[in-house]
């Protein structure tokens, strides 16, 4: 009996304790959107000193590769031998994975994707980058600067890298016809139930509205990240019965290529990256972009507001858009590169044409990933949009 | 010099006694209660702070919400994620998925743990048991996650798991059979030493009683070892279901698309990053381990953790 009452007192004393620290955070924002709210005050790195000896990175699988994973596949090695910065890297799967290993404050730099780098920017995770420092900055396609997905009131948070589409690939022995629209992964008749995979996150309901917004334009979406009540309930219910085709959702993208691979996976959602990953272990894949266009991805690298290899930092940026570098990055991630001078530098003297690098008019086409807000990103006032917790919320629904 | 150092002893003995060590040493002689406090407030501490800490943490922040656009913690109490779980179905059934899961993985377990004990307590030479201890304990030396990829491995298409089901596709593939299939072999040895440490306390000589009795393999296994050993089984069956329960790194492997408690909590951190709402969602299995262990408590069970 005594024990509990001490439990009890115990309890209570915690909970007040807690309740007391409860004001003292004070990252509560009245969630509203771009244009609502004013990214915290954060200072850019006025110059550049000593490099820390290390950095360490978040990034997408194959953005930083030293050789492990393919010997010919290496611009780590060099950077560190000629700055003396040791490359620590940490892969991430999701947009969302990156975010919250940002807050944890142990990484400097961060190869974030659109619908990341505006809640890094806005949640004061990074901080403004000072472009006079990364001397390879001004051969960037001019497409991909001062951006809305890397920039706020005309500041620049980062160093675009690269950009690109999500492709649709599929096993080239078991999928004939080759298929050559998304339907092959959202058509409830599809012959290769079972055996198609999405990706996973609530992102990828952006892939759905993209379908829908082709081959049902009744419902008037504009643009797949600014979905009001009845557009997001029509994407989640396409993605609720493309549930029963699917064999298994990856974010994993280890995953993925030995699902290919064994074929327990034929057709789904992919990156370029990893239909070469397949092909290199032998997997007889291919991937097409579907002629309703795609999801696709512009990143940029941002480095953290408590960032505690800034000099290393900058000294990666300026090192990942060096056109040998980012020629090599972009071919072997398969994107468009961010340097108009890699384009001179790719092995395949067509991959910027291939990947449209300098085209603007091919990625008008491709929506690249955007955090859904309140605000309908499309530009209609007159309703509210779906944001990304509700995004988040209707994801788990969709599994199941 | 040895003989010198006895007799120096009660000498140097008073020494001490004046230095502060000393004096702190014959207060603690003399208060039993601040001995034991002295001895026990580092661990206690360790169970408040850690332990009772981090669950009383956990059910605070289920009350907060979080920013939908910059990912900030709103620290206004309320029940908004407790009404989501409650009246949306998705967590309903998934819930029940995890149950099913950790019950069926349980079950499976006792079957094949109860046979294995009873041959390593009863039958087996004192030699080769302890070589079979050693063999069961062995897989746990390995990495969970290598573990687990070689399952994927061997449950995929055309893999040895197929084969053994004659031809590519026979086999269960990815699923809720794979998950349980996995987690049974990986809590397989929570399951067999608790059950091994039960029947080697039990005494021959109550098997030879009820074999001159007239009783039978199974009667003397029903009326004599079962009651016995019920205490050692639901033991094991805390391990395999609590361990079950919470699992989702196998899910996320072998899974394919099923989802569990584990997935959703992982998913509310890692890819949402909605810190309240996965503290929400930890709640379930810690009730439901909860409900289980007093349900079992009146068994005798705890006694044999």
């Amino acid at each position: 009996m005594r024990t509990t009452r001490v439990f009890t007192a115990l309890a209570a004393a915690g909970l007040l304790a807690l309740a007391g620290c409860g004001d003292g955070g004070g990252t509560t924002t009245g969630g509203s959107g771009p244009g609502g709210i004013k990214p915290p005050k954060i200072d850019k790195l006025a110059s550049l000193g000593a490099g820390e000896g290390q950095v360490n990175i978040v990034a997408w699988a194959g953005y930083v590769e030293n050789g492990s994973t393919d010997p010919k596949v290496d611009w780590v090695t060099g950077f560190e031998k000629e700055t003396g910065c040791k490359v620590n890297v940490k892969v991430a799967g999701t947009s969302d994975e990156m975010v919250t290993l940002m807050k944890t404050g142990d990484y400097d730099l961060v190869s974030a994707s659109g619908d990341a780098s505006l809640r890094l920017i806005y949640g004061g995770q990074v901080a403004p980058v000072n472009t006079d420092l990364v001397p390879n900055y001004k051969d960037v396609f001019d497409g991909l600067k001062l951006k809305q997905w890397n920039s706020a009131d005309g500041v620049s948070y980062g160093i675009p890298h690269g950009r690109g589409a999500n492709l649709l690939m599929y096993r080239t022995d078991k999928v004939t016809p080759a298929p050559t629209s998304w339907s092959a992964v959202f058509d409830a008749n599809s012959p290769y139930k079972g055996m198609v995979t999405a990706y996973d996150s609530p992102i990828y309901i952006a892939d759905a509205a993209l379908y829908l917004m082709k081959h049902q334009p009744e419902l008037g979406i504009k643009n797949p990240y600014a979905l009001d009540d009845k557009q997001f309930a029509a994407a989640v219910d396409l993605l609720k019965k493309q549930n029963e085709l699917i064999g298994e959702y990856w974010s994993d993208y280890t995953k993925e290529v030995q699902a290919f691979k064994s074929g327990n996976s034929v057709v789904g959602t992919s990156w370029q990256v990893i239909v070469n990953l397949a092909k290199a272990d032998g997997a007889p894949v291919a991937a097409v972009l579907p002629e309703e266009g795609a999801t696709g991805w512009s990143d940029t690298w941002m480095i953290s507001a408590k960032a505690k290899h800034p000099n290393c930092g900058y000294r990666w940026m300026n090192h990942i858009i060096d056109p040998q570098a980012n020629a090599a990055v972009a071919e072997w991630f398969g994107e468009a590169p961010a340097n108009k001078l890699s384009c001179d530098k790719t092995a395949d003297k067509n991959h910027c044409a291939t990947f449209h690098a300098a085209d603007e008019a091919y990625f008008e086409k491709v929506w690249f990933w955007s955090t859904p807000v309140a605000q309908c990103l499309d530009g209609r006032t007159d309703v509210t949009c779906k944001d990304y917790a509700a995004w988040t919320q209707a994801w788990t629904t969709i599994k199941g | 010099m040895t003989v010198l150092s006895t007799v120096d002893r009660p000498a140097s003995d008073a020494t001490i006694a004046r230095g502060p060590v000393r004096r702190l040493s014959s207060w603690l002689h003399r208060h039993r209660g601040a001995r034991l406090a002295g001895l026990l407030s580092a661990p206690l501490l360790w169970l408040l702070v850690a332990y009772l800490g981090s669950l009383a943490v956990l059910f605070v922040s289920a009350l907060w919400t979080v920013d939908g656009f910059t990912g900030g913690l709103v620290r206004e109490p309320t029940i908004a994620n407790f009404r989501t779980i409650l009246t949306e179905e998705v967590y309903r059934t998934v819930t029940l998925r995890s149950l099913g899961i950790a019950a069926a993985v349980t079950v499976v377990d006792v079957f094949i743990a109860l046979p294995m004990a009873f041959f390593m307590a009863k039958v087996a030479s004192p030699r080769s048991r302890r070589l079979l201890v050693i063999a069961i304990l062995t897989p746990l030396w390995a990495s969970y996650l290598v573990k687990v990829y070689a399952w994927r491995v061997m449950l995929a298409n055309d893999g040895p798991v197929d084969w053994l089901f004659g031809g590519s596709g026979n086999g269960p593939g990815y699923g809720l059979p794979a998950i349980v299939l996995v987690l049974s072999y990986l809590w397989l040895p929570y399951m067999i030493l608790p059950i091994y440490a039960g029947l080697e306390r039990l005494p021959d000589s109550l098997l030879e009683a009820s074999a001159d009795l007239g009783g039978r393999g199974g009667r003397t296994f029903r009326s004599v070892v079962l009651p016995m050993i019920v205490p050692s089984v639901i033991a094991g069956s805390i391990f395999t279901f609590s361990l079950s329960l919470g699992d989702y790194i196998t899910v996320q492997i072998v899974g394919g698309k099923t989802q569990l408690i584990g997935n959703l909590v992982y998913a509310n951190i890692g890819a949402a990053n909605n810190l309240p709402f996965s503290a929400a969602l930890a709640t379930i299995p810690v009730l439901i381990m909860v409900g289980y262990l007093v349900a079992v408590r009146r068994s005798g069970a705890l006694e044999e953790l």
